[in-house]
């Protein structure tokens, strides 16, 4: 920066922005409003206004033509009229589908989220206690597929996995008949863990790096073996990290589209792929909004009120 | 440390195996020479002849490059806004509002922001009358949308740690404030805004979901058309393109490494 | 204070060849990488001593804390504690406890249970713990702390805690590195002689690491001096402020004058030092393990130097030389005088302010006359 400045002869020192700013006093709207209003307005009408939108026709029915949902106001002869159904949400309490696709969801992502903790946590703190030249390197490691694409990686996941995939084929030298692994419930656990075990190792390395050395030496000091001082010292003081992790692995996995239909079978009911397919096969749109507006209440706005309500008590922790 | 266990070197190697036998399974079976990618019946590169020749996925590429693009940079400007408001404005009507609002997309399962962006799609269309059909515009929007929650985490983490007194310096010595913004904050976040930017990009270009959803007749992006692929069975081109993207990926956050191992000594030295 | 003869402070093992050491540290070495640590240190600790290792950063003193502790294993040599070799026993298998710099308290735990933790894992009954956790909190006065947690409390609080849980399972040595360091001045002249008093009472052997001379002079009964991983000199403060045995030791501890000379006459009885730098003869009144023409240093504190306008006398023609006042720093107590000799060489001398806003005391620019008694100097050939 400084040697790109240097180089140029002293400019007249009036820069675009100080005209700008000066436009703008003169109009009377000061800078600060503009830094808010902008992305106020575009997450009101992009996020904000969506979600209601999804509320209003998940209280139509579906209809043949374009858009294939009756219109909540209807006017008629000068008076406005507005019709609501709830049939999308009875249906959702009577059919058994939905109702065992959001048990099925929160199970499957609760049991990989255990999973990608057991395996994610000893990642993190080997890397977190690594030699300083080492743990750039495993940090990057765990970093590169984060950044690779997410897709790809269930892909790969399939590729290895498949009939006649890697572990058959090394199964098949130790003489091991092949696995069937694919199209299973299996299958989409090992997936999850799979792609989401970078978002586990993060944050739970992140906090443990800060973990005092001297506090394990001081527990070893007055006594204790090192397993007891993992159990009364490291694992409680990594809480925070523990939540956060499992946050970022259970809060996707519920919703997980891509893995239950890549790597599971037709029996594998998760509630993002019912509402994809109510969406897409059914092309039943006020079905699918109902969908998604009870996944909000049900699942989404728990867990970040849960979450909220984590940071506040870390923020007040802190601050004393 | 004193006595370190054999316990965690050997669960962190596992670990690590478990992260990287299948993408390197599938690196290896991209050079196969058999239509049956997990055959191995000699080198070949033909695969990616096929990637190239395939105008169906160059399309694609290309499209998603350019939603990325666009997206990242939208959501670039927007979350920066974002992070400067919830960050130095400490106190304003809505400020609770906006700090949940910018934070739920983070939260939100991608099936829910899809089908909630198309429907305000449909809606605006029948009444507003735009936008007219859907494409690259809607995608685009949906992508800055959820993007700049990303960007806005990175941005206000970093904003979050500045030296207040170099701001304070800048306006003792007669800068306005917006000045003061682009002199003097713009160029100290500047690697927030690289890493937010390239978060940004890749999200983007990896998103199958959103994508859908809002996509209209002839913008297929990348990962649509290779999950149309996947779909029916493991494809030897789609090794092909994954290898070309892992690649790139491994050389990006490389250099990231280097740059950023390099940069460390400078600043203790400072 | 009440007098507690089996204290190592009034019996001084140390001075008794026969006694029995406690802590026997026997040629350890530590290196990290290529980088010796400590080398070849040996040492011997007496039981309810309260010893202090003193050094600057990198001495090597908490390396050598830290391989009493188990943190660190030796290199090579030998850490015996109460006739039990320990070089090799990990951490908490041993009868030692420290008290750490940054006191490491479990922030996640409140003042009970970070005494109580020790007490737990040698898995005592509840009743016992939480009688000997009240009797901790007692002796360092901090019984209605009991709930709060680590971060409700004040530096000096957190101190006395990690000192109550070191101490909590009856240790027969306790390491303390820093004890005093995170505490401000005020603070720390307090907790100094309450720490003295709590070791005095339950008469467990300390070894104290510090960079703080003051520190080390008022607690320690022996000081152990450390430099570049080796130990300097090991005496009573005493021992250490008035003989120093080097360059090193006489420059650590406190401010000291240094000046060069050559031996011109060198008796069983006395020596004669000639110095250019100070334009004068030192006369040293008992032998010295010298040669003649041996170039040597000798040093003196600032306050064994007497000021005076008139020339005094010198009975053996030396241990006078002259003068002119350059800086004067008045300190209450006492004023500090730099002053320039003829050979442009400056010493610093210290005089008592004994008179009440004396008007005829020395003052700037003026001539005067420097003197010394023939045993106020130390003579340095290292």
């Amino acid at each position: 920066m400084s040697s790109f400045d240097s180089e140029l002869p002293p400019p007249p020192r009036r820069r675009p922005w100080t005209m700008v700013e000066r436009g703008l006093a003169a109009v009377g709207i000061s800078g600060k409003a503009l830094v808010i209003a902008a992305p106020a307005i575009w997450l009101t009408v992009f996020f904000l206004v969506p979600l209601l939108v999804v509320f209003g026709i998940s209280l139509s029915v579906k209809q043949f033509g374009r858009p294939p949902y009756t219109p909540l106001l209807t006017t008629e002869g000068g008076t406005v009229q507005l019709t609501l159904h709830l049939s999308n949400y009875l249906r959702l309490f009577t059919d058994n589908l939905y109702v065992a696709a959001y048990l099925s969801s929160i199970k499957i992502a609760f049991i990989s989220t255990v999973i990608t903790l057991i395996i994610g946590y000893p990642m993190a703190y080997a890397i977190a206690r690594a030699p300083d030249q080492w743990r750039n390197i495993l940090l990057m490691l765990v970093i590169l597929p984060f950044w690779s694409s997410f897709l790809l990686r269930v892909y790969a996941l399939s590729g290895f996995m498949s009939g006649n995939g890697v572990i058959n084929q090394l199964l098949g030298v130790f003489g091991i008949p092949p696995v069937v692994m694919m199209q299973t419930d299996f299958a989409v656990y090992v997936g999850i863990v799979y792609t989401y075990l970078p978002f586990m190792i993060l944050p739970l390395y992140t906090n443990l790096v800060k973990l005092d050395g001297a506090l394990l030496e001081a527990s070893a000091d007055l006594g204790a073996r090192p397993l007891r001082t993992f159990l009364s010292i490291t694992l409680p003081l990594s809480m925070p990290g523990i939540i956060a992790g499992s946050m970022l692995v259970f809060i996707p996995a519920i919703g997980e589209f891509v893995i239950p239909s890549l790597l599971g079978g037709p029996s594998t009911l998760m509630i993002g792929r019912v509402l994809w397919d109510e969406f897409f096969a059914n092309t039943n749109w006020p079905r699918a909004a109902a969908v998604a507006i009870a996944m909000l209440v049900a699942v989404v706005i728990p867990i970040m009120l849960l979450q909220r309500a984590q940071d506040a008590v870390q923020d007040n922790e802190m601050s004393k | 440390m004193f006595r370190r266990g054999w316990f965690l070197p050997i669960a962190a190697s596992l670990g690590f195996v478990f992260l990287y036998a299948p993408i390197i399974s599938l690196v290896v079976f991209s050079f196969n020479e058999n239509r049956l990618v997990t055959i191995w019946s000699g080198f070949s590169t033909k695969w990616y002849g096929a990637l190239f020749a395939d105008p169906q996925m160059l399309g694609a590429a290309w499209l998603s490059l350019q939603i990325a693009f666009f997206s990242a940079t939208i959501a670039l400007v927007l979350g920066t806004l974002c992070a400067v408001a919830l960050v130095r404005f400490r106190k304003f009507r809505g400020r609770t509002v906006l700090a949940g609002t910018v934070s739920a997309p983070l939260v939100m399962p991608d099936v829910i922001t899809g089908l909630a962006l198309l429907l305000l799609f449909v809606a605006m269309e029948s009444t507003l009358g735009w936008p007219a059909g859907r494409g690259i515009v809607t995608i685009i929007i949906a992508h800055s949308t959820f993007c700049m929650a990303y960007v806005c985490v990175v941005v206000q983490s970093r904003l979050a740690d500045f030296d207040m007194s170099l701001e304070e310096a800048a306006m003792d010595l007669g800068a306005s404030p917006v000045r003061v913004f682009f002199d003097i904050t713009l160029p100290i976040i500047a690697p927030a805004l690289v890493s937010g930017w390239l978060l940004a990009f890749t999200l983007s270009l990896d998103d199958l979901v959103i994508a859908s959803f809002v996509s209209g007749p002839g913008s297929s992006t990348l990962p649509m058309v290779i999950f149309s692929k996947v779909k029916l069975g493991v494809s030897p081109d789609v090794n092909a393109l994954a290898t070309i993207i892992i690649g790139i990926v491994a050389l990006g956050v490389f250099a990231a490494t280097i740059l950023q191992l390099r940069s460390r000594p400078k600043k203790a030295r400072a | 204070m009440a007098k507690k003869p089996q204290l190592a402070i009034d019996t001084r093992p140390w001075r008794d060849p026969a006694a029995k050491p406690f802590v026997r540290i026997k040629n350890v070495t530590k290196k990290f990488g290529d980088v010796f640590a400590v080398s070849d240190v040996s040492l011997d600790i007496y039981k309810s001593e309260l010893f202090c290792l003193l050094g600057g950063s990198g001495s090597g003193k908490s390396t050598l804390l830290r391989m009493l502790a188990g943190f660190e294993e030796p290199t090579s040599g030998s850490i015996e504690i109460d006739g039990q070799d320990m070089t090799s026993v990990a951490p908490y298998n041993r009868p030692v406890n420290m008290m750490f710099q940054s006191y490491a308290l479990f922030p996640h735990m409140n003042v009970e249970q970070n005494i109580a933790y020790g007490l737990k894992r040698d898995g005592l009954p509840k009743g016992e713990i939480a009688d000997r956790v009240a009797e901790l909190l007692t002796l360092v006065k901090l019984q209605d702390y009991g709930q709060r947690k680590p971060h409700q409390l004040s530096g000096g609080q957190r101190q006395r805690v990690a000192l109550a849980r070191a101490l909590a399972k009856r240790p027969k040595l306790l390491l303390l590195d820093e004890p005093l360091g995170a505490l401000d001045k005020k603070l720390r002249e307090e907790t100094q002689f309450e720490l003295v008093k709590i070791q005095e009472t339950l008469g467990v052997t300390f070894i104290v690491v510090t960079h703080d001379q003051e520190e080390a002079m008022s607690l320690a009964t022996r000081i152990g001096v450390m430099n570049q991983g080796e130990i300097a000199m090991i005496g009573e403060p005493t021992d250490i402020y008035e003989f120093p045995n080097s360059k090193f030791v006489a420059g650590f501890i406190g401010s000291v004058n240094m000046a060069e000379g050559i031996v011109i006459e060198d008796e069983p009885d006395h020596v004669r030092i000639r110095s250019a730098e100070l334009g004068c003869d030192i006369y040293v009144g008992h032998g010295v393990d010298c040669a003649p023409d041996q170039l040597l240093w000798w040093a003196i504190r600032p306050e064994k130097i007497q000021l005076s306008r008139e020339k005094p006398e010198s009975p053996f023609d030396a241990n006078v030389t002259k003068g002119m006042v350059e800086e004067i720093g008045y300190l209450g107590d006492m004023s500090v005088y730099q002053i320039l000799l003829e050979s442009g060489k400056r010493l610093r001398v210290t005089q008592t302010n004994t008179v009440r806003g004396n008007p005829d005391s020395i003052t700037w620019d003026e001539e005067v006359y420097l003197t010394w008694g023939d045993s106020s100097g130390s003579v340095l050939t290292v």
